[in-house]
Parts: C-alpha cells; structure tokens; sequence
C-alpha cells in the first residue's frame, strides 16, 4: 500500500504493508538508521521517536497509524549536532557503545519538552522505557538536568 | 584471545617492512577516506597529511570502551602531536590478516588494549617522531642530536642560517623513507604530556544525532534481508522444514539451510539453522515465525538448570579435583607460603570449623543493545563483510574459511558496534550471512531477533561453590578449602578470583568440578570473577563474623604486608564512612576483588522496606589500577561496569528449562533501568599506583553483587547465596 509518512518536516512517498512497524518503514523504507532496533516488544526503548510530541516505540507501532502525524527521529532533533540534550549529551561523555542513545535522546527531549525542568523522579518515570547496556543511566540523568539548564 | 609480545626486533621488521607504502585502506569510514587521500604513511599505524593532521589506526574495536580514543592518545603521546591534530582511522583487517598479523592482534577485549598493547602502540608513535627527526636532520644539514620533535614541528639551531622550522606533514614522505638503525626507547611515567589527561573518547558527538554506523545500518545494492532460527536447544540439528507453507507470503524469496559441519559446532562454527530471505526483515521474521520445522534437540532437552544444580550439589558432596597451574603448582598466585597437603587434616581436627553453605549465579546473556547482526556480500572475486565483532581479523578468516574462500579477497570493515562485553568473539552470525549470500547470489542483512540472540548467545556460566575453614584462637583462619563447581566447556571460569584471592591463609586448598551442559559458554566481562566474587567475598564476610572480626578490619589483617591491596582497603576505612551498625533497615557492606591486574573495592549502603524490597543508596569504588592514562574514560568504565553487573546480580538470570534458555526479550531477562540505578556512585581512583598497567573495562563489577549482598545481610540479618537478589525473601 503507497502512504506517506512525515519524518523530520519531509514527506516519504513509500509502498508497505500497513501494518509494517513505524521503526522499519523509518529504517529500511526512509533509510534513516539512526533509530534502532533492540528488541521488537517495546520493552528496551532503543526504537523510540516522537509521534505528533509524543515518545513512543516504533518498533511495535504499525505504520499506518502514523500517517498524517509528525514523525521526528534522532536526525531531526538538530540540524548541527547543537539541541540542549545533544550539547549536554557530549559535554558528560554519556554515550558509550551508543546504540541505545539515539532512543535515550529522543525520550529526553519529548520529556523536557513537557516538563522543562523535570526532577529525578519524573527523570526516572519518563526513562524507564529505555535499557542502555552500558549503565550510563547516572550520566544520562546528570546530562538532562544540564540540558534543562542550558534551554533556559 | 591471542596476546603476544613484541619484541623491539619485530616491530622493526613489522614496520620496514611496509616502510614507505601507501595507504591501501579500503575502508569506508569517512576518516580513513580522508586519510587516503594526500597523505603519507610513515609506518602502518599513521599517516600524516600536509595540513599536519595525524591519522592514527585503530585495530581493536570500538564498542563504548575508549579504544578509538585511547589507542590515538597513546600513539600521539610518542609522535608528541597535538590532540587536535589527531584522527582515527580503522584498521585494514585484510591487510592485518595478510601481512603477518601487521598489528600484532586485532582482539578486543579482557581490559588489554591499554594495559598489554601500549608498548607497541607507543613505540609506533616514537619511531615515526624519531623519522621524522632524522628526516630534518638530513634535509637541514645539522646533526640529529639538534632536531627537536614537539607538537608537529620540527624546529633546529642551525650555526649559519639560523633557526630551522617545518612541520610534520612536510617531512611526512622523507621520514616515509628512513630506516632507522635502532628503535627508540618509550617513554617512562613522568615524562608523559598528553597520557593522564582527561580526553573525551573520540566517538561520542556521532553518537548524539545518529550518524555513527553499526553492522545493522549498513546498506549494499541490492541487498535483501534475512532472519535466522538456530535450533533452540543448542547442539540440537535441523530435521525438515516446509517452505512451501511460507512461499507465498509477502516479499519472501528464498529459505536456506545452514548446514552445520562438525558433530557438534564449536563456539563459531556455523550451527544447524534455517534461514528466511525476504525484501524486508520483517517480512522475513514473520516468515519464519510460522513456517513447521522439525528438530531433532539432541542431548540437551533433558538438561535443565534445575538438574545442573541438583548434579552440582551431588559434586559438592564429595572432594573436588584438586587446582593446579600449568606447571602443575597448585594454582597461580597462590605462592604466599600456601599448603594444601596439611588442609583436610586441620579441617578435621579443627576447634572451630566454619562450613560455608551452597552460594550460586545463574546463566546471563550479554543481550547487546544492538543484536548480533552481520552484512556480507558475497561476489565472484570478492567479499565484503560488516559484522558484531570484537576480533576483526579473526571474524574475516571465519567467512574465508566458511566460503573456502582465499583470505585476500576477503573484506571486513570495521563498524562500531552496540556493545560487545565479550559477546563479540564467539559469533558466528558474519558465518550465517556469508553462507546465504553465497546460497542465493546476493547481499543480505542478518538480524537476529532479541529471542534469536539470547537463546543463542554464548552465554555466561552458571557456577555453584561452597566452603569450609578452621579457625585459630585469634578468630583467623588457619586452613581453609573452596569447591567451585562450573560446567564442562570452560571449567576454568568457576576458579577465576577464587584461587587467586589475596588472603594469607597459611593453608589453602581450592578444588573443582564441573556439570554436563550442552549451552554455549564465552567471554562475559570480567569472565569467572563476575560469578565467584559473589562468592568469595561472602565468604570472607562469614569468616570474618564466626571469628568475632569486623570484615573490613578482617580483610586489612588478611592481607597484610600485600601494599596494593592495603592501600584500597585503607582508603576505604578512612573514606566511605564504613560501619556494619546503621539501624532502620539500612546496612553498609563491603566486598574487593582483583581482575584484570586492578584492584576494586565496592562499599554498598542498602535500605531494605519492611516488604522487603531493596534500595541500593550508594556505590562507592576504591580503585588501585596501576597507570590511569584517561581519568575520564576510566570513570566511564568504572560506572559502567558497575551498573552492568548490578544488574545481573539484581534482576537478571537466565532460566535454563528442557534444554533451551526460556526467558529470550526484555520483558522476561530484565536488567538495570532508570529508576533501579543507584542515585549516587563514587568512583576514587586516587589509591592507583603508577607502576603498572591494569586493565579497567571490567573490575568494577565483581566486588558489586557481594558488596551489596553483605550490606542485606546487615540490614536485616539475611544472607542471599544466589542471584538474582531482588527475588530474595527479606
């Protein structure tokens, strides 16, 4: 079936299955790779985009239910590598084999976007989708508070 | 692991031999494109270009650890080139493999790229500066001795025209072509500018917008997709499957028979599989997800985890092998004027005798963020491969050799990976692909699914251990024995850490055995001491307490007069606040363990509720490393490996029933999230002593299970002999 999709304020003209996951259409259809694959079951977070504000799991989210919305993945987030999550991300090292940051930024930004100066606890609440391997959580929350101070 | 050393005869031989050669690189990575262009090589591991931009190659892989980054610092430590200046450029493996293991080892992994690799890494960047000196020296007219080498300029007095000045990338192709009559000598501690510096590792700013690329993002024209289903009991064969059922589904184009060659596949023989070929994977997974096979499971479907410990137990029972080194001394470290003859003797006839209860881990799963996953495009005259790796060389000479293919045409590029601790050597996914490119005439994409990956991982063993010790008059003990028992493949893991512990026992025996398991086994950072430190630093706690003892003054008298671990154990008296008497639920515990020659001391403060959940408040480390070369860089491990085995120990264990691993995705193998993290971990590294080199990709983590099961214990009087913890009844 032909759908587009909107990714990054760009419209992808593709042919799929309409209940092909989000993840893949974004992947193997719009070509954009910077959004991951971890597990297939929407429990690691590594497949997480903003839909319409929202962070969800691409990777059990049919493609279908995305058209007409506002799909933003890690390529979209900034055009220089320069958002207040990315800067605070680089200025306290957090990625290390990151393959999961991709999805631990993009559910950062749908939270500071909602909740600008979040505490732990909404930290905690709001990152609990996203499983980095690594253990870079206290890094990770370290960086969103950085990256709250550096939007005000 | 292959490790070797290099002597100064070979490294010359290695790098006359490709004096003065151009950079071949068919590496795709931009910065190696970049390299390729102007630039000269002056020995196989740099080129520089003529703006003076040192690109410097990186052999071992680059999974979150800092080789890409602390491989380039030590190599411009030597050269004496500003940090700026340098770039990363990742190995040619087919020109490793080809030229006589040009970069002596590929491997990754075992804490080794710093703490084993640095002389030959330093002594590549000393013998391009030493080159270059000559180079000047010769163009200038003035003797060596006034050349000076110092942030990519060469400069020099000269008697008649004065001062001489030029850099680097101008004499690049000169010093290309100079022999020198010896090597120099690396630098010593202390004379080093830019090693011990906090460096922010290389890869991190293309890891924040998504442009670093993984195996799982690279894309070849025409490639298809593939999914793959091993069988899953492990050792278990293929018997049919019915294509026909599946054929017609969308996008699907073939299925293929991974045939297995020998009875039993070793850890990266390709196994008995099937794949499903289709125009997306997620065709292809939907595909096999419903297509009958039929398997044959083999010796396996009869073993479970359950019937491993009930044979462990049984083992138990009875006297072990006894521990011996391969020169058949009892085993290595334990030269502190140990006895094991006069062991059973005093056990029996102790005054006090102190019987240690059954402690065991589970199975875990490395469970890599990004799934084993591997890109190979198989032609008539050549190969190209992306695969999870973390030994290049050796995954290459795996496709040429499942192809029947001359290791010359075959290809391997060098990608980041997502993650490896150890998952990346026993791999035989680049084997999967390499045989369907080869069976349907095009590239592919394997990706494992998560269930694929964790059922067939090569995964961390299981290990169950016990103890008994006689007790002098002054509470200490004078004789002690440990029974570790591991599994049939790679038995030596259940004695790493143990044999090996620091106390001074005067008599000491450590005896093994082994359960029949049909599970592949492999490398799982900090191999063997992650499961047995659990183990043995309980069971200095139990000693500690039956002789009336405080543990961490216990621990400092047991190691007395040992200065590397006294200073650690010192520090952490003096530092963390240690007390084993908080109240209210709450406990502090300690544990310390060597591996990967540094020292690491965990203290734990745990809070327990009345419903018996656990809080982990605070981790503190205490940390004696040898040299630290990047302080930030061995923070980031230190924290990550912590959090990493915390999570094993916390929430994770394999489940082992009728020959398979039943607990395959994240909703049902959990580990460490957000929230479970503890708020606060410390990291000290102050107690290092610059004298040697340890490795700091893993020791954090096996002092942390004990630290944190001796801090229960003083919380609520409960002591926890397995994992994972949080299912504990407090």
């Amino acid at each position: 079936m032909a759908i587009t999709l909107n990714i990054n304020g760009q419209d992808h003209e593709i042919d799929v299955d309409p209940q092909m996951p989000l993840l893949w259409a974004i992947r193997e259809k719009a070509g954009l790779t910077g959004t991951k694959f971890g597990c297939g079951i929407a429990q690691c977070g590594a497949c997480t985009v903003i839909v319409d504000g929202n962070a969800v799991r691409s990777c059990n989210t049919p493609v279908a239910t995305a058209v007409g919305k506002a799909i933003r993945t890690i390529e979209g987030v900034s055009a220089n590598n320069d958002h207040p999550v990315q800067l605070a991300w680089q200025e306290l090292t957090v990625p290390q084999c990151g393959y999961c940051q991709s999805g631990q930024i993009m559910s950062a930004v749908a939270l500071l976007e909602n909740s600008p100066s979040p505490s732990d606890n909404e930290i905690d609440k709001a990152m609990a989708g996203n499983i980095c391997r690594c253990g870079t959580y206290p890094r990770i929350r370290a960086a969103i508070h950085r990256a709250a101070e550096l939007t005000k | 692991m292959n490790q070797h050393n290099l002597t100064r005869r070979n490294f010359l031989k290695i790098s006359t031999s490709v004096a003065g050669g151009l950079m071949i690189g068919f590496n795709l990575p931009t910065t190696a494109e970049a390299a390729a262009g102007d630039a000269t090589e002056i020995n196989a591991w740099l080129t520089i270009d003529p703006d003076n931009i040192v690109s410097i190659v990186t052999p071992q892989t680059e999974m979150g650890q800092g080789a890409w980054t602390s491989i380039p610092m030590m190599v411009a430590e030597e050269l004496d080139i500003p940090w700026e200046s340098v770039r990363n450029v990742r190995a040619d493996a087919n020109r490793h493999v080809n030229n006589g293991d040009l970069y002596t080892t590929t491997s990754t992994g075992g804490s080794t790229t710093v703490s084993k690799r640095h002389p030959y890494m330093m002594q590549a960047g000393a013998s391009a500066r030493e080159r270059l000196r000559v180079a000047a020296s010769k163009r200038w007219n003035v003797p060596l001795d006034k050349v000076v080498a110092k942030q990519g300029i060469l400069t020099a007095e000269h008697e008649s025209s004065g001062k001489l000045q030029g850099t680097y990338g101008e004499f690049a192709a000169d010093a290309a072509a100079v022999t020198l009559e010896a090597e120099p000598a690396i630098k010593a501690y202390g004379d080093w500018w830019l090693l011990g510096k906090e460096v922010k590792r290389l890869d991190v700013p293309a890891k924040t917008n998504g442009s670093a690329i993984y195996p799982i993002d690279v894309s070849v024209d025409g490639m298809v997709y593939a999914a793959v289903q091993a069988c899953p009991v492990p050792e278990g064969k293929l018997v049919s499957y019915d294509f026909e059922a599946v054929k017609g589904m969308p996008g699907v184009i073939a299925a293929v028979e991974l045939k297995q060659v020998k009875d039993i596949a070793a850890f990266t023989d390709l196994r008995s599989a099937v794949a499903i070929v289709a125009e997306s994977w997620y065709q292809a997974k939907n595909a096999l997800a419903v297509m009958p096979i039929v398997w044959d499971f083999g010796r396996g479907a009869t073993i479970s985890f359950d019937s491993q410990t009930a044979e462990a137990l049984s083992l138990l029972a009875t006297p072990g092998t006894l521990l011996k080194d391969e020169e058949g001394n009892i085993g290595k470290g334990m030269d502190k004027g140990v006895n094991h003859d006069a062991v059973p003797d005093l056990i029996a006839s102790a005054s006090k005798l102190v019987t240690g209860e059954v402690y065991s881990r589970p199975f875990e799963a490395h469970a890599t963020m990004m799934p084993p996953c591997a890109v190979v495009d198989v032609k008539a005259d050549r190969v190209d491969v992306w695969t999870f790796t973390q030994d290049i060389a050796r995954s290459l000479s795996e496709v040429a050799d499942q192809l029947g293919r001359d290791t010359k045409t075959v290809f391997l590029h060098q990608t980041y990976l997502g993650g490896g601790f150890g998952g990346g050597y026993n791999m035989d996914v680049h084997r999967q692909a390499a045989a369907i490119s080869e069976s349907i005439g095009r590239p592919v994409k394997v990706i494992r699914s998560r269930e694929e990956d964790i059922a067939q991982d090569s995964q961390r063993p299981p290990v169950w251990g016990t103890y008994k010790a006689a007790l002098g008059d002054d509470g200490l003990p004078i004789a002690l024995v440990t029974h570790f028992v591991g599994e049939e493949k790679m038995p030596v893991f259940s004695q790493r850490g143990v044999a090996n512990m620091p106390y001074l026992v005067p008599n000491r025996r450590h005896e093994y055995g082994a359960v029949k398991n049909h599970i592949p086994i492999g490398y799982h950072r900090a191999p063997g001491a992650n499961s047995n430190g659990f183990i043995v630093e309980q069971m200095a706690d139990e000693l500690a307490q039956a002789g009336g003892w405080d543990p961490l003054d216990w621990r400092i008298k047991m190691t007395e007069g040992i200065e590397p671990w006294q200073r650690v154990l010192l520090a952490m008296k003096e530092k963390s606040g240690w007390t084993t008497d908080m109240g209210n639920g709450e406990g502090m515990g300690l544990a310390i363990v060597e591996s990967h020659g540094t020292i690491a001391g965990c203290v734990a403060n745990v809070s327990v509720s009345r419903r018996g959940q656990i809080y982990i408040d605070k981790l503190q480390y205490f940390i004696n490393s040898g040299y630290v070369i990047n302080p930030l860089g061995a923070h980031e491990q230190a924290e990550s490996s912590a959090v990493w085995e915390l999570g094993h120990a916390m929430f994770g264990g394999l489940q082992l029933r009728e020959g398979r691993i039943v607990n395959t995705n994240f909703d049902s193998y959990t580990l460490m999230r957000m929230p479970d993290t503890p708020p606060v971990i410390e990291v000290n590294l102050e107690m290092s002593q610059d004298q040697w080199w340890g490795g700091l990709g893993e020791p954090t983590g096996p002092p942390t299970p004990p630290a944190v099961a001796n801090a229960i214990f003083y919380a609520t009087g409960t002591r926890i002999r397995t994992t994972p913890l949080s299912k504990a009844e407090l």
